[in-house]
């Protein structure tokens, strides 16, 4: 018990010195898991939308294959994407194994599902609600799909941040294609493991303090902005 | 008469031998009908398939069997029982409508702006159009039909969730653009509103058209037995 309070108290200064090392971990995992959900937002919304609207063949295919997707075991996805970019691999030429940038491609493979599934649920509902208008108004599917996906936005806040806080909590993924290097491909999971496996509890305690402070702090600011929004367009 | 002859007394929609089997409930069947007038009520009671002939004549559903023929292409709009809005201004979910028939801009704006104006509500063309009152939404609907300037205007039930107020307003809206020169199909189970807007009743029970008749001769004497019932009913 005499750990955990030191622990937690040696947590608290390092935090609050504002230490560079501990600093640029939570700035890059910020990077790498924004990153990853800004550019899954791109293909999975989309995507998501036109599941909802869409009849072409093999549809119910592809819904049941996202809903599956989206329990995706990290480290698989990481030994997948080891794979495709080291050297040896299909894109081993471009080098990007063990930089941020990998990081960010595994997470775009294990988040993407999750944001294109949980948007077509949102749309599915727009669409339960447009269809006939949109349709008598001439609106061809596609187009329905990108007229729903702009009036959904607040309700796609949701998607996004599912999606950031698998990305954000992951660290199977990361660690695989990241390679854990300090100061490099270094983020809160994959320290808070390292660490904890070295016996250095306080650093590994005051960046899940963090991991969770920046998990709430993102989510409270979405549900503000999303109760304003819906106050203000109705 | 030749078939492709629409005049004054030619028939601008008709249907052959329509039928709309759902689940093997015949939703509707056995329809043949002509419409020539410039305003047609559909009558009937609930579950009559009123909603649903609407949608077959607007191609929103497709027939299980018969056709829908249009002899001359003509420009359609149609208003819902329940006004769906974006969540945008009520000027910009009228200008959707424009923009996705492929008007100019800067056109979409006047004419949005003009039939906001003829429905009465020039002053809320930048509200919130979801954050606007029921009777306020049915009416930016019917500016958002109206500003196609449609040939043809669907209303399905356009009062049946108002208040008294906002239906008249919603009446004399639809009166004007009929007198505009749109034809008018609507349905409606409010016989009052039937015998105020349209020249001919198509009364409908079943799924099945059992009259079509001029609306003075319809309330004044109906043809069959359903429909006496049915007026007797909606007037008691």
């Amino acid at each position: 018990m005499y750990e955990l309070s030191a622990s937690l108290a040696l947590a608290g200064d390092l935090i609050a010195a504002g230490d560079a090392r501990l600093a640029g971990i939570v700035l890059l995992s910020l990077k790498v898991s924004l990153g990853a959900t800004l550019v899954s937002c791109v293909l999975g919304m989309p995507l998501g939308a036109l599941l909802a609207v869409g009849r072409f063949a093999g549809r119910r295919s592809l819904i049941v294959l996202f809903n599956g997707l989206m329990g995706l075991p990290p480290v698989v996805v990481g030994l997948l994407v080891y794979l495709l970019l080291s050297r040896a691999g299909p894109l081993g030429q471009f080098g990007l194994l063990f930089t941020p940038t990998a990081m960010v491609v595994a997470q775009i493979v294990l988040i993407t599902p999750i944001i294109a599934a949980l948007t077509r649920q949102v749309i599915e509902d727009e669409w339960r609600e447009f269809r006939e208008q949109l349709r008598s108004l001439g609106a061809s599917r596609v187009r329905a799909a990108r007229t729903l996906l702009w009036n959904g936005r607040f309700s796609l806040t949701t998607s996004a941040l599912a999606g950031f806080g698998r990305a954000i909590a992951e660290v199977g993924a990361v660690m695989i294609v990241g390679g854990n290097i300090d100061g490099v491909t270094r983020v809160m999971t994959t320290t808070i493991a390292l660490e904890t496996s070295k016996g250095d509890l306080p650093l590994a305690l005051a960046l899940g303090a963090i991991l969770i402070g920046v998990v709430l702090a993102i989510n409270a600011l979405a549900y503000a902005f999303r109760q304003w929004a819906e106050r203000r367009w109705g | 008469m030749g078939g492709k002859a629409v005049g004054l007394m030619g028939h601008w929609l008709e249907l052959q031998e329509l039928a709309l089997t759902e689940n093997e409930v015949r939703i509707v069947r056995d329809v043949n009908l002509k419409v020539s007038r410039g305003s047609t009520a559909i009558l009937g009671p609930n579950g009559a398939g009123k909603s649903t002939l609407l949608r077959l004549m607007h191609g929103l559903l497709r027939p299980s069997a018969g056709r829908v023929v249009w002899p001359q292409a003509l420009a359609q709009a149609m208003v819902f029982q329940r006004p769906v809005m974006l969540r945008a201004t009520a000027l910009a979910n009228i200008e959707y409508g424009l923009r996705l028939r492929g008007h100019p801009a800067t056109e979409q704006r006047q004419r949005a702006l003009a039939a906001l104006a003829r429905v009465g509500l020039p002053e809320l063309a930048h509200r919130q159009a979801r954050r606007c009152s029921g009777g306020e939404q049915q009416r930016i609907a019917l500016a958002r039909a109206w500003a196609l300037e449609p040939q043809v205007l669907f209303l399905d039930e356009p009062t049946a969730s108002l208040d008294p107020a906002s239906s008249r307003e919603v009446e004399r809206i639809i009166r004007e653009i009929a007198a505009a020169g749109t034809r008018i199909v609507m349905t409606t189970h409010n016989l009052g509103q039937a015998r105020r807007l349209a020249e001919e009743v198509i009364y409908l029970d079943g799924g099945r058209v059992l009259e079509q008749t001029a609306a003075g001769d319809f309330f004044a004497q109906p043809q069959t037995l359903a429909a006496r019932d049915f007026i007797r009913e909606e007037v008691g």
